[in-house]
């Protein structure tokens, strides 16, 4: 039986001005995939995730999620795909005039399927997802105290509160030391056993991309130019894609 | 040869910002009604804009009424009018000077604060992360922001005009025996229901506008640190501009009208 497809873009182009940022990019990811989306700084992987959940209007092309095209979507149902959408903000993007309290309740207190429940369920619920992510003893301090890697922990169990079934993670290592970017790898792996979720995580972090893919994808100069596994990728025929892999991690 | 082209960068963002500012406006009155109002945000941003904003008020208007009266009751004295001066200071502070003197100190203080802020909300992404999560960022940042400060500034205005009043009576007691009573019934002895209903009116539109501007800044900012500080900055000097304006047409509407 074929794969349910979660995200399927076809011919996506998107420019900014005169620059061409994204041409023709075409991807897919099914349902209970981890897709790593690999690429320099600036190649435009984050206006893909955007363009996916309606921040970005493409110029051309197509974004179906859950079956429903992002682009012909109006606002309510923007919202409903939304709903069921988590997206992790490469610094975390936590609210930084609320406690982390406040900041797992925002989202909850305003879904239509959530805002009905008593508070003291909701703080039960936020509880949880703060302690699954060991994050426990922060619930009622204020974004600026914690670190970066705490930042992003507490941006991920925020997003679990509406428990989605596909999250975008935005370059969720970077700027963290090697100790922590390596947890947080691991956290996204936890997150998939533990919710079921589907993912597509892009970075341009190979360790990361190593521990976190079922399948990679990279991409160069807005075009996707390979997909496979990691050392299918190590002996691509394409020197920019080989180039990943002999460096570290790409600036 | 190179053409100059007609339109310029500053026109075309000048007039993007005014079909911005125009478009934020109507998306302002359908979120109002549309979508679920936020009421503990709304009563939030009443504290930060009307309540924090009390002590600046107070001494401004304070020295306002003192400064008006120490100047003009030598010149009244003169001409033998200084009965006149209670009357003549409310009606100014009143009609003319309290508004737009507080509306201005309010775009300065509340108008760079919200543009400040929502353009950090932009650039760390938290605005996006609103959004995403369908909690429609629109209504929970600008409604309750605009609405505090249309609601706010016409309330801060009536009780700066009363510490105005009130230094414009101790200015006066410093040269002379006048009691309270006889400074208040001076002051209210040609004063009519006229002259304080289209002062209150354009305070409600300056405190709209205020809101609506500053959130606009805010809102659609730049990228980058650089872009909060232009927020923050363009809140303020839009803001002001538009008080001027709004204060010229109601003049011109109230000498038709009245």
């Amino acid at each position: 039986m074929a794969k349910e497809r979660i995200v399927h873009i076809s011919n996506l182009a998107k420019s900014f001005g005169n620059k061409k940022v994204i041409e023709g990019v075409s991807l897919t990811l099914f349902a209970g995939e981890n897709l790593v989306v690999l690429g320099k700084s600036g190649t435009g992987k984050s206006v893909i995730m955007k363009c996916i959940v309606g921040l970005l209007e493409p110029d051309r092309g197509s974004v179906n999620v859950f079956g429903q095209e992002v682009t012909e979507a109006d606002e309510d149902q923007m919202a409903a795909i939304r709903s069921r959408i988590g997206y992790l903000f490469q610094e975390g993007a936590l609210y930084d005039s609320m406690t982390i309290l406040e900041n797992m309740l925002f989202p909850a207190k305003r879904n239509p399927e959530t805002r009905k429940l008593p508070e003291k369920e909701l703080t039960d619920l936020a509880e949880m997802n703060l302690e699954n992510d060991g994050l426990a003893e922060a619930i009622d301090k204020m974004p600026a105290e914690l670190s970066g890697g705490m930042k992003k922990r507490a941006g991920l169990a925020r997003t679990l509160m509406l428990s989605p079934e596909l999250i975008i993670y935005d370059e969720p290592t970077t700027g963290l030391d090697p100790f922590t970017s390596e947890s947080i790898s691991r956290l996204i792996m936890k997150v998939k056993e533990r919710y079921d979720t589907s993912s597509i995580i892009i970075t341009h972090d190979i360790e990361c991309a190593s521990i976190t893919g079922d399948r990679i994808t990279v991409l160069h100069e807005g075009k996707l130019v390979a997909e496979g596994t990691i050392p299918e990728l190590k002996e691509h025929p394409d020197e920019n894609v080989r180039l990943f892999f002999t460096k570290h991690a790409m600036p | 040869m190179d053409r100059k082209p007609l339109i310029t960068k500053d026109v075309e963002r000048f007039l993007t910002d005014i079909a911005g500012i125009t478009q934020f406006t109507g998306l302002y009155f359908k979120n109002l009604f549309k979508r679920r109002f936020e009421g503990k945000e709304f009563v939030n941003q009443c504290f930060r804009t009307g309540y924090q904003s009390i002590l600046l008020i107070s001494v401004t208007a304070l020295i306002l009424g003192l400064v008006l009266t120490i100047q003009t009751r030598p010149i009244l004295a003169d001409l033998g009018a200084e009965a006149w001066l209670p009357n003549m200071v409310f009606i100014s502070v009143v009609t003319e000077m309290g508004p737009v003197i507080f509306a201005l100190l309010f775009a300065g203080k509340v108008g760079s604060g919200i543009g400040a802020e929502l353009s950090s909300m932009r650039v760390t992404d938290q605005i996006d992360a609103m959004e995403v999560s369908a909690t429609y960022p629109f209504n929970y940042l600008v409604v309750t922001r605009v609405s505090a400060t249309t609601l706010m500034l016409p309330l801060l205005v009536f009780y700066g005009d009363f510490l105005a009043f009130l230094g414009s009576f101790l200015g006066l007691k410093a040269y002379s025996d006048i009691s309270f009573q006889l400074f208040f019934t001076r002051a209210f002895s040609d004063f009519f229901f006229r002259d304080i209903f289209p002062a209150t009116i354009k305070t409600i539109f300056f405190g709209f506008f205020v809101g609506v501007i500053s959130s606009y800044m805010g809102y659609f900012s730049d990228k980058g640190t650089e872009g909060v500080g232009k927020s923050a900055n363009s809140a303020v000097v839009a803001s002001s501009l538009v008080i001027f304006l709004l204060d010229l047409i109601a003049v011109q509407i109230t000498d038709i009208i009245i």
